[in-house]
């Protein structure tokens, strides 16, 4: 047992009757690390967390906690405690006697436990709200009270169910930044279930992309958005614009391929399951394309094509360009440093051309 | 809204003068009971005699309708907490947990529901007798659990549907074990639905007639008392002195449940900062 493998899920596999939520997960998360579980719903990310709590059992596997196996601890006993999605604040209590809930069989005084309820009500700014009932709370209280029940304990990790996702849009950015703080602040191992990748980027030191109970790809943020590994993690977070196309040319560091209707692609480094003749799914990212006006020297990664609809989302533009020999359009997004950018409105229709770097391109196993 | 919005209209229209209505029907027989319980005379007819406590007197005298009061109430008390438990653990098992046959089960539990009283008082009977065991208040406290539990049951899978199966697991997340969570969460949520199961249960004990009069051995409860009573012009003013008796107890015992269950759900109990 090491720092890295702090909670250890061993081969999991989860079972309800036909439908298998988790299927042969394997997966290490370090000590004192914001790890995030990220998919769509039914991907088996909160069955996952619930393995993780005790409320399910796996079906096959074992989880290890700091070296310890779980499967004969019951949910009262786990060094974990969840932050659950709609936070569940018992109603029957007020505020101090919900943070304090779990104290009971801690073996403190009474002085103790008030003294320990008043340092987290100052943690989570509520000084004064202590005797208010979950009623009289709004949604981002209420999330900081959970917080705070959970936090009291001092688990050796915190499992997060969704936490933001009942908050409006400003609440909620402003608690991923709150949130990622805190656990800095406190050390203990964060376990993030959520579908909103942004939120997933924002916050996690750490992120498994899920997808059919399986885990896809276990990486960091930017290496997860730059180098996805598949078609679905590529898709999921961020989007992408992918094309077929297979290998003409192979060296070490350089893969030149043959994508169709996008005309010959070349892209530095390629993973290794690219080799000579092989079919590869050709990714990039609608920001690392660039419109121009004029047709470029290079003639290599350049596509010519017709603006067709576009959006104007402030800070940015989309454009879908036309391509000959391709249904879909190819997205594109532009950032637009410009006060107003009329550059291609009102041209739809007209002929530009789309250029992107070699090191822009990702090479993806075929579907 | 739309309550507040009504009550900014006209004042007096046709629909308060429905509501009026609607309120005499339901309150005007059921307020005969104390005026002719105070009425100097047998006969239960206009005009008034005169006003007198003697029927008081003689209720409070009449040793056969204290002891029916006092069975229907030990019977209707101890149906109360039968039927409260049982519907609770029931109510838990089917809200909580994932039962096969679920919907068998609850169906053949709420079947007591539909049955005519008459036939379920003469198949208790009928038991009762083949398996020897002699008619008493028992044989009755039994046929009033048996109509009383799919109500509580109902009252409080409602009441538990209500409440999020994450306190629970809250709790036990928090360190409580089953059955602390139990007593710590579960119980003061489903306390409201608790006492409103009590009243319920011990209401239809209290004046379920059918099953008592078939099933009654030497002692009966009340409603088989008073309707033996009717034979006897003279005995009836006493049955109306005890009717106004317990409208007054219904009264207070009604506006109690009213409170508690107002104090349990109202989110304004917090006492200062």
């Amino acid at each position: 047992m090491s720092d890295n493998d702090f909670i250890w899920i061993d081969a999991v596999t989860k079972d309800f009757g036909e439908v298998r939520a988790v299927d042969n997960i394997d997966m290490k998360i370090k000590r004192g690390e914001f790890f995030s579980l990220l998919g769509p719903s039914g991907c088996g990310k909160t069955t996952l967390l619930r393995i993780l709590a005790g409320f399910e059992a796996p079906t096959v596997g074992e989880v290890y906690i700091d070296g310890q196996p779980m499967s004969a601890v019951p949910p009262h006993q786990r060094p974990v405690n969840m932050v659950f999605q709609n936070y569940a604040i018992f109603p029957h209590l007020d505020v101090r006697q919900n943070i304090g809930y779990g104290l009971r069989k801690s073996g403190l005084t009474k002085e103790e436990i008030h003294a320990k309820v008043d340092e987290m009500l100052e943690m989570i700014k509520l000084v004064g709200y202590g005797s208010r009932r979950s009623t009289e709370l709004s949604g981002g209280e209420r999330q900081r009270v959970a917080l705070a029940r959970a936090l009291i304990k001092r688990p050796k990790v915190l499992l997060l169910d969704e936490p933001l996702g009942a908050l409006d849009k400003k609440l909620r950015e402003q608690m991923q930044l709150e949130l990622r703080a805190l656990q800095r602040e406190v050390g203990i191992t964060f376990v993030f279930v959520t579908h909103d990748q942004e939120e997933a980027l924002t916050m996690s030191d750490r992120i498994a992309v899920m997808s059919r109970g399986q885990a896809l790809q276990v990486e960091e943020p930017t290496e997860l958005y730059e180098a996805p590994n598949c078609r679905f993690v590529a898709d999921f977070i961020g989007s992408m614009n992918f094309f077929d196309g297979k290998i003409i040319s192979l060296d070490n560091a350089l893969a030149t391929v043959d994508a169709g209707p996008l005309g010959r692609v070349s892209a530095s480094n390629p993973a290794d399951h690219v080799t000579l003749d092989a079919d590869v799914l050709v990714a990039i990212r609608p920001e690392k394309l660039s419109i121009t006006n004029e047709m470029p020297d290079d003639q290599a990664n350049m596509v010519a094509g017709q603006i067709g609809p576009s959006a104007y989302l402030g800070d940015r533009s989309h454009f879908y360009i036309k391509i000959d020999g391709r249904d879909e359009p190819v997205a594109v997004a532009s950032q637009n440093m410009e006060r107003i950018s009329d550059r291609f409105s009102g041209g739809t229709d007209r002929q530009v051309w789309l250029t992107w770097s070699q090191e822009a391109v990702v090479l993806l196993p075929p579907e | 809204m739309s309550t507040s919005l009504s009550i900014q209209g006209p004042r007096f229209g046709a629909l308060g003068v429905y509501a009026l209505l609607y309120l005499a029907f339901i309150y005007i027989p059921v307020l005969f009971l104390p005026l002719f319980s105070f009425n100097d005379s047998i006969y239960i007819a206009f005009p008034l005699q005169g006003f007198t406590l003697e029927w008081y007197g003689k209720m409070a005298a009449s040793d056969g309708l204290i002891a029916a009061l006092m069975n229907s109430l030990k019977v209707g008390s101890a149906v109360a907490v039968g039927a409260t438990i049982l519907g609770t653990f029931a109510a838990k098992a089917v809200t909580r947990y994932k039962i096969p046959g679920r919907g068998p089960v609850i169906t053949f539990i709420m079947i007591p529901l539909v049955i005519p009283g008459i036939i379920m008082g003469i198949a208790l009977l009928v038991i009762a007798n083949m398996s020897g065991v002699g008619l008493s208040l028992y044989t009755i406290g039994l046929g009033h659990l048996l109509v009383s539990t799919p109500f509580a049951m109902l009252i409080m899978v409602s009441r538990l549907e209500g409440f999020d199966k994450n306190l629970e697991e809250a709790s036990q997340d928090l360190g409580e074990s089953a059955w602390s969570t139990f007593w710590r969460v579960t119980f003061p949520l489903a306390l409201p639905g608790i006492i409103a199961s009590l009243l319920l249960s011990f209401t239809i004990s209290f004046d379920e007639f059918i099953l008592a009069f078939f099933l009654a051995g030497t002692d009966t409860t009340l409603p088989v008392y008073i309707w033996g009573q009717m034979r006897f012009p003279a005995k009836l003013p006493a049955v109306l002195a005890l009717g106004a008796c317990i409208l007054i107890a219904s009264f207070f015992v009604v506006s109690f449940a009213e409170w508690f269950r107002r104090r349990g759900t109202s989110p304004q109990t917090s006492s200062g900062i």
